[in-house]
């Protein structure tokens, strides 16, 4: 079955056709052409997904789109302003915090809603809130050195 | 050193894409009218393939095509190659058997692919998959190594009735045997070596695309060489001429050895697109990951070690049955011969080694490289084996490596098993690594650690690595069917930027930062003004892609002459400019200077000048500024080692925490420490990952168990301490740079750390071994067996 499914998109209205079980991570990257948000599993546990919806971050191969609907989400591509890179970002790139790139942009979503919800993690308060991003490349030491220098720009 | 040139720890010029979603993975790429195929593949480890029904399937609205094994045999297609054959001992070739690329009529893993359905949608391929009827014969399957070799066992292949594809042999036996006759200790191990499963978070994806009018065949996929699956893919599969047949790599998002493979699915959507003539995209989701990428290690061993009664090593002996799954992958037969049992001196005199190795058939999916490929297998068996003759002495385990290794002056070094070490420092890496590690600091530790009932230990492992298989006609000569040599080009554009075109492939190494500081370093062009190209046939020269360690020790060194070739004929042309001699001309700072003179020209002045050739020596020298060249090693590159773990344990849940985790490094000249370091802390997280968490199960009926990332634990944050790294550097002696490599490293030398540190923690409650993972239900049995066996013994 069709079902027209309308929300805001890094600010702007955006809608689409989509099945019932279209999921919202199909809708964005198929339909919508973000492909920014990345798919690596199937069980919801690598954490490439996550988007923000209405502000808090949610694996987007975990919702259905048709539960977006008139929802404000986020993704990747909305985090730069202006072409100006979010510190979160400048940070990723300034500690080395990606490799393949594949888990970068649910890494920096999930980030930044842990910034939001705790302006100055611990180091252990970040291990602990990604472990539902999975990054097979870094070890996740210079993931984490860049949440901690991001979340300190963004306190600055 | 300039700015942005060898040794800076430069940003990566990759990154802006990443971070901005920017990146281009295959599965971001669509193609006008494709259709979405969906691989049926098998529930069963082990069958006879009856009968499929197709027509409910071929009936539902969506559908375009089902196709199977027999529309493949029908076409004349071709089985997956193997690209690398090993003889067994009496000089005969391994048994070999067919991979077609779907079953026809016997299916021997679960996942192996059966039949492929096209459609509009992906969610109908995947329902219509469903309404596919195969009507399987099942069959008893063996899945594990010990399965496959019991006696009468269930053959995987008809022509190796006891699953044995090779029995290889490496080494002087007489030899071996005549140390082991005059020693005064051997001391002896089992070493299971885990089957692990690579998994890049980026799933594979492949896209064919057939272009009727021009008969032109496009792949997309997720490939570490793009070449290599032209060259498999087209002359061995399809039968497509290579002009005709282009192969695009774009971003691709990890591939730790998984991504080396020809698979199936390239030929499946590539052969597809040109049935039913639209673009056919497949992307794996997860769950066929696991079932179908490569999987890694899986061994099972035996080893000795012969020892005088001072402690000097005599001899090693090593019997070993590698898993190899139910098809032999692309490389697969090299990994545990030619990768495994050439690496067993580790850094070490051993006078006398001889290894054995047993390449067997299972109902698994097929076995290949995974980041180490083989080095991993042999560092953890012997320095496993090293810590247990330490312990079994009495000798410190410091004191047993010092003594044995092979000294500072005792280069160029020729181990016992072919390979002929140009460099090395292994004394350095282990005092270095002692110091950053606060090895004297251990006891105190321990101490406090007993104090809050817990038992701490320490374990350190010496590695050495071989990167850059080469050369070529060595290669060759021992089963190689490919060439180990890299392309590069340099090409200077008529404004003074520089396009390079490298045939090795970036997918997380951060190519396109060393490659361009490489360039920044030789010619003085600013950084920014320098672009590296890779992973697309249509655009680059042949290339041999990124395995091994290899992209900067090959690919770098092809760049490296490519940029002396620019820089000849530049002093050509700037002497023209400059009318001097072309002897007298110099590259400082991106000009060329009459030497003793302030005369100089510009690079960018000579790159227009080639490119508009108007005052230019043209009854000498041809127009253009554009140099291709390509690189075969005189030899492997050997960096090495030393990797120090310390673990906390709770003797109560068996619950094992790294504390410290330290590693010193040999990787030869570095042209980027940033990029390395990151290298190290991924590797080190791979060979953690094998050493506590991960482990692929298949069950006894054949079927994986570990098929999830709900089952298969894969390293996460909060499991994994902050790394000390440091380096300490010699030369290596045959490449302009001296450079060695240092991708799979940490993967090689921190599992047997940390397994030998657990050991050392359980030691006093006489535990002596650990099977990897470590998982807190084995720790907590080792210690529960332990004070069971003390029991019965008091």
């Amino acid at each position: 079955m069709s079902i027209t499914v309308s929300f805001t998109l890094n600010g702007e209205p955006v809608s689409a056709e989509v099945d019932n079980h279209t999921l919202l991570v199909e809708m964005i990257r198929d339909q919508l052409g973000r492909t920014g948000t990345h798919i690596g599993c199937d069980t919801s546990q690598c954490g490439a997904c996550v988007i923000h919806v209405d502000g808090r971050s949610v694996k987007s191969c975990t919702m259905l789109a048709v539960q977006a609907e008139g929802a404000d989400v986020g993704t990747i591509e909305g985090v730069a302003l202006n072409g100006k890179l979010h510190p979160m970002q400048e940070a990723f790139r300034e500690y080395h915090g990606l490799q393949c790139g594949f888990c970068t942009p649910g890494m920096i979503m999930s980030a930044l809603d842990l910034v939001q919800q705790n302006p100055d993690p611990s180091e252990q308060e970040i291990r602990q809130w990604l472990v539902g991003n999975l990054c097979r490349c870094t070890g996740y030491q210079n993931i984490v050195r860049a949440v901690r220098a991001g979340a300190q720009a963004m306190r600055s | 050193m300039t700015e942005n040139g060898i040794g800076a720890a430069v940003r990566r010029k990759e990154d802006h894409r990443f971070i901005t979603g920017q990146g281009q993975y295959t599965d971001d790429i669509n193609r006008p009218n494709q259709l979405y195929a969906h691989i049926i593949r098998s529930p069963l480890p082990h069958a006879r393939i009856r009968g499929i029904e197709l027509k409910a399937a071929l009936d539902m609205p969506g559908v375009v095509a089902v196709l199977t094994g027999k529309d493949m045999v029908d076409d004349g297609i071709g089985g997956l190659p193997c690209g690398w054959g090993v003889n067994n001992k009496d000089g005969s070739p391994m048994t070999e058997p067919g991979h077609p690329p779907l079953a026809a009529d016997t299916v021997r893993y679960v996942g192996d692919q059966v039949a492929v359905v096209l459609a509009d949608k992906r969610s109908i391929a995947r329902d219509a998959a469903e309404l596919v009827d195969i009507d399987y014969e099942e069959l008893p399957a063996a899945a594990s190594l010990s399965a496959a070799s019991a006696e009468a066992a269930p053959a995987v292949w008809e022509e190796a009735p006891d699953n044995v594809c090779f029995d290889w042999e490496i080494g002087d036996a007489a030899a071996t045997d005549e140390a082991f006759a005059s020693a005064a200790h051997v001391s002896s191990i089992d070493i299971v070596n885990s089957r692990l499963i690579p998994n890049a978070i980026e799933p594979r994806v492949a896209i064919g695309e057939y272009d009727s009018g021009r008969d032109e065949y496009t792949l997309y996929t997720t490939s570490q060489n793009p070449h290599v699956i032209r060259m498999l893919m087209g002359a061995f599969v399809l039968s497509i001429p290579e002009h005709k047949l282009r192969i695009i790599a774009p971003d691709v998002g990890g591939g730790f050895g998984s991504k080396i493979c020809h698979y199936a699915e390239e030929a499946i959507v590539t052969w597809a697109s040109k049935r039913v003539n639209r673009p056919v995209k497949w992307t794996a989701d997860r769950s066929e990951s696991f079932m179908s990428d490569a999987h890694g290690r899986d061994h099972i061993s035996h080893a000795e070690l012969a020892l005088s009664k001072d402690g000097d090593f005599l001899g090693l002996r090593v019997r070993t049955k590698a898993n190899l799954g139910a098809y032999l992958s692309t490389f697969g037969p090299a990994v545990p011969t030619y990768l495994y049992a050439t690496l067993l001196a580790g850094t070490y005199k051993t006078p006398a080694i001889y290894c054995e190795v047993k390449g067997m058939f299972t109902h698994s999916v097929p076995v290949d490289s995974y980041r180490g490929a083989g080095r991993p297998e042999a560092c953890y068996l012997l320095e496993r084996l090293v810590d247990r003759a330490a312990r079994e002495t009495g000798i410190d385990p410091l004191e047993i490596r010092r003594r044995n290794f092979i000294p500072r002056d005792g280069f160029p070094y020729q181990t016992p098993v072919l390979l002929e070490y140009d460099s090395g420092d292994y004394h350095a890496c282990l005092d270095k690594c002692l110091e950053l590690a606060d090895y004297k600091g251990f006891e105190k530790r321990r101490a406090e650690s007993a104090e809050r009932g817990k038992l701490r230990g320490v374990g350190l492992s010496t590695y050495i690595e071989a990167c850059g298989i080469a050369p070529s006609n060595v290669a060759g000569a021992l089963g190689a069917r490919a060439g180990l040599y890299e392309s590069g080009t340099i090409r200077v554009n008529p404004t003074g930027s520089v396009t390079v075109l490298t045939g090795s492939h970036s997918h997380g190494q951060g190519h396109e930062t060393t490659f361009a500081q490489l360039v920044t370093e030789a010619l003085g062009v600013d950084f920014d003004n320098v672009d590296v190209v890779h992973g697309d046939t249509g655009k680059i020269p042949f290339g041999m892609g990124t395995y091994g360690s290899r992209s900067l020790a090959v690919g770098g060194m092809a760049l490296m002459a490519a940029l002396e070739k620019i820089k000849t004929k530049s002093r050509k042309i700037a002497a023209h400019l400059l009318e001097a001699s072309e002897d007298d001309v110099e590259f400082v700072d991106g000009q060329l200077r009459v030497a003793g003179t302030d005369r100089t020209v510009s690079f960018g002045d000579v790159a227009l000048a080639a490119y508009v050739p108007h005052n230019y020596p043209l009854d000498v020298l041809e127009p253009g500024l554009d140099e291709t060249a390509f690189y075969d090693p005189k030899n492997w590159t050997f960096p090495a080692g030393c990797h120090i773990c310390e673990v906390e344990i709770d003797p109560d849940t068996g619950v094992v925490e790294i504390d410290r985790f330290t590693a010193a490094d040999d990787f030869g000249r570095i042209i980027n420490p940033m990029i390395v370091e990151g290298q190290v802390h991924g590797g080190l997280t791979q060979g953690i990952g094998q050493a506590l968490y991960e482990q692929c199960v298949y069950d006894d009926s054949g079927q994986l168990l570990t098929g999830s990332y709900m089952d298969y634990c894969m390293p996460k944050a909060d499991n994994l301490p902050n790394f000390e790294v440091t380096t300490n550097t010699t030369l290596c002696t045959h490449n302009v740079l001296g450079v060695k490599g240092c991708g799979e490293a940490g993967t090689i030398g921190s599992t047997p750390a940390v397994i030998n540190a657990v050991v050392d923690a359980l030691s006093e409650l006489g535990v002596n071994d650990v099977p990897i993972p470590a998982t807190p239900e084995r720790v907590w049995d080792a210690i529960r067996t332990a004070a069971h066996n003390r029991a019965v013994s008091a």
